[in-house]
């Protein structure tokens, strides 16, 4: 055992999780913000809602969907162009950024949009009644209300995008993926591997702990 | 109380038709409502009769295919954006569901209105404070809605609609999700608000004893159209279409009566079983003494019910008449004298 704890690079494991929890912290933040601001789009752009508009109901939806829908190791591939345009590379954790944001945010945006759904109408039908602006409807009823509903749907998103850092930590953007690849993999020294997962696992379990936590204490129905 | 009170509310020709499948429908047909300050006033229909489409309309919620609505002197069926807001927070509603924000506590869903007319925060907690007691809610103001019971909810939602001073509430089936006894304690707390605050009132329900219990005027509303209006007591008086009656029979008569006069009139086949209806003062005189005292009749109460509403008392009495032929001709004859109405349901 001692010997197989020797083959793990302590550092370099240390400096891998921190840079999948940069990668997943960064991502996470601005998936919640475009995710947000889509999923608005797509409920207040739907039938009967506020802002009712089919041609750019149907145009979000259709850019949701296909970013939805391509494999995140091609979409990172598909990126290169764009990120290697705004980053300047394709090394680094940084370089990781628009892949994981543009994986995430559509994913999210649905979940905010389903959420979102789930308002009780006559609550919105409530605050126009007496006399509330749209802005005061989506920043005092529409959000709070979805509040617990947006955070469980964050957890899930958060979780997703650890295992997207694993995979484009493959093709060069560091992190705990990287790492496993690198120096479990290609080295055959599965315990390293092993060692990765266990730091993943950890990871998600905090992510879940979090999400769960903050759910809860919105949750006051 | 009789002072000249100015229109507040008027409906002229309004009609709103919706599109669906079968083509056209008109949920509300060709309508004309004039309502007095300080009033309130009752619309009464089934379901689908279109009095939900007709209070939505009342605060732009929904907007009229014809006709104009006019509410404290803006015309809701025209204006939009910031003025038709600004108007909504004359005319606030409180609804069947209750409607709150199940995020925030008491306190602030009744503050809730008062952030969107941008008051300022102190200011907001003194008027909070001042509702919270008017409603009754001292208490339970850190309580979320979950933890409110469906009166205490329309409670929250009757300090939220008054919040902004309005000049009108609607009430839209506001105690319909309630059992009989929270309804009641809602409708007394609304009546109390009219006089109090000399709110004006309108609401829709499919309840007569509402109408009874706290209307000054109720209109009738079947299939889109109103086919009756009137003082409460007048309507219940006098009802003249069938959809009226029927719902003057909610209240005036308790449901088994049909069945227990049957069973009656096999019981007693000699003299007559009557039906009388007092209106106003005269549910208040001593009808039955006058009766035994003057005629030498048997008299035998069989059912009977007092109602008060806002203009006065409305009562029936079923009674069964003995004697002599001639006899109780005669005291049927003098009841009709009185400012009683006589029907005579059976002639042994």
């Amino acid at each position: 055992m001692a010997e197989l704890m020797e083959t793990v690079k302590w550092d370099k494991l240390w400096l891998a999780s921190q840079e999948t929890l940069y990668m997943t912290a960064i991502s996470v933040l601005v998936t919640f913000i475009l995710g947000v601001i889509l999923g608005l789009l797509l409920f207040l752009t739907g039938k009967g809602s506020l802002w009712e508009n089919k041609a750019v109901n149907v145009v979000i939806a259709a850019f949701v969907n296909i970013f939805r829908s391509i494999p995140f190791i091609i979409l990172i591939v598909l990126l290169i162009p764009f990120t290697k345009l705004l980053v300047g590379s394709m090394l680094g954790a940084n370089a990781a950024l628009p892949a994981l944001i543009i994986g995430a945010a559509p994913f999210y945006a649905r979940m905010v949009e389903i959420a979102l759904r789930e308002i009780d109408k006559g609550v919105i039908e409530a605050a126009q009644s007496m006399g509330a602006s749209h802005g005061q409807i989506i920043f005092k009823v529409l959000i709070p209300e979805s509040l617990p509903a947006l955070i469980s749907g964050l957890t899930v998103t958060a979780i997703s995008l650890v295992s997207f850092t694993a995979m484009a930590g493959v093709i060069g953007a560091g992190g705990l993926g990287h790492f496993a690849y690198l120096e479990g993999f290609q080295r055959n020294r599965p315990f390293v591997t092993l060692v990765a997962t266990v730091a993943i696992l950890i990871l998600v379990f905090i992510i879940q702990l979090i999400g769960d936590y903050f759910t809860n204490k919105t949750d006051k129905r | 109380m009789e002072r000249v009170k100015n229109q507040l509310i008027s409906v002229k020709n309004v009609i709103k038709t919706y599109a669906s499948r079968k083509g056209e429908v008109n949920a509300v047909n060709d309508v004309n409502l004039e309502i007095k300050e300080g009033e309130i006033f009752g619309v009464i229909g089934y379901s689908g009769a279109g009095k939900s489409t007709l209070i939505r309309m009342l605060n732009g919620l929904e907007i009229p295919t014809n006709g104009s609505i006019v509410v404290a002197g803006r015309e809701v069926s025209r204006i939009k954006g910031r003025e038709l807001r600004k108007a909504r927070q004359e005319i606030s509603m409180i609804f069947q569901h209750f409607n709150l924000l199940w995020s925030r506590t008491v306190v602030d869903n009744i503050a809730f209105p008062l952030e969107i007319a941008g008051v300022p925060r102190q200011e907001r907690e003194k008027r909070v404070k001042e509702l919270i007691a008017l409603v009754g809610l001292s208490g339970r103001e850190d309580a979320y809605p979950s933890q409110l019971s469906g009166g205490q909810k329309q409670r929250v939602g009757i300090a939220r609609a008054l919040a902004n001073n309005p000049k009108v509430l609607l009430c839209d089936e506001a105690t319909s999700a309630l059992d009989p006894q929270t309804t009641d304690s809602i409708l007394e707390l609304l009546v109390d608000i009219n006089k109090r605050l000399g709110l004006t009132i309108v609401l829709i329900t499919h309840e007569m004893h509402v109408i009874r219990k706290i209307c000054h005027r109720v209109a009738v509303m079947e299939s889109g159209r109103i086919v009756e209006t009137g003082p409460v007591l007048h309507v219940f008086k006098n009802p003249q279409e069938q959809i009226t009656r029927r719902f003057v029979q909610q209240v005036t008569e308790p449901e088994e009566t049909k069945e227990t006069i049957e069973h009656l009139l096999s019981r007693y086949p000699r003299g007559k079983v009557i039906q009388l209806t007092f209106v106003g003062e005269g549910a208040e005189q001593p009808l039955i003494t006058d009766l035994i005292r003057q005629f030498s009749l048997t008299v035998n109460i069989l059912q009977g019910k007092i109602s008060q509403t806002q203009n006065g008392s409305y009562g029936t009495l079923f009674v069964h008449l003995d004697g002599e032929e001639a006899e109780v001709e005669r005291a049927v004859q003098f009841i009709s004298s009185q400012e009683v109405g006589v029907e005579v349901i059976s002639n042994g």
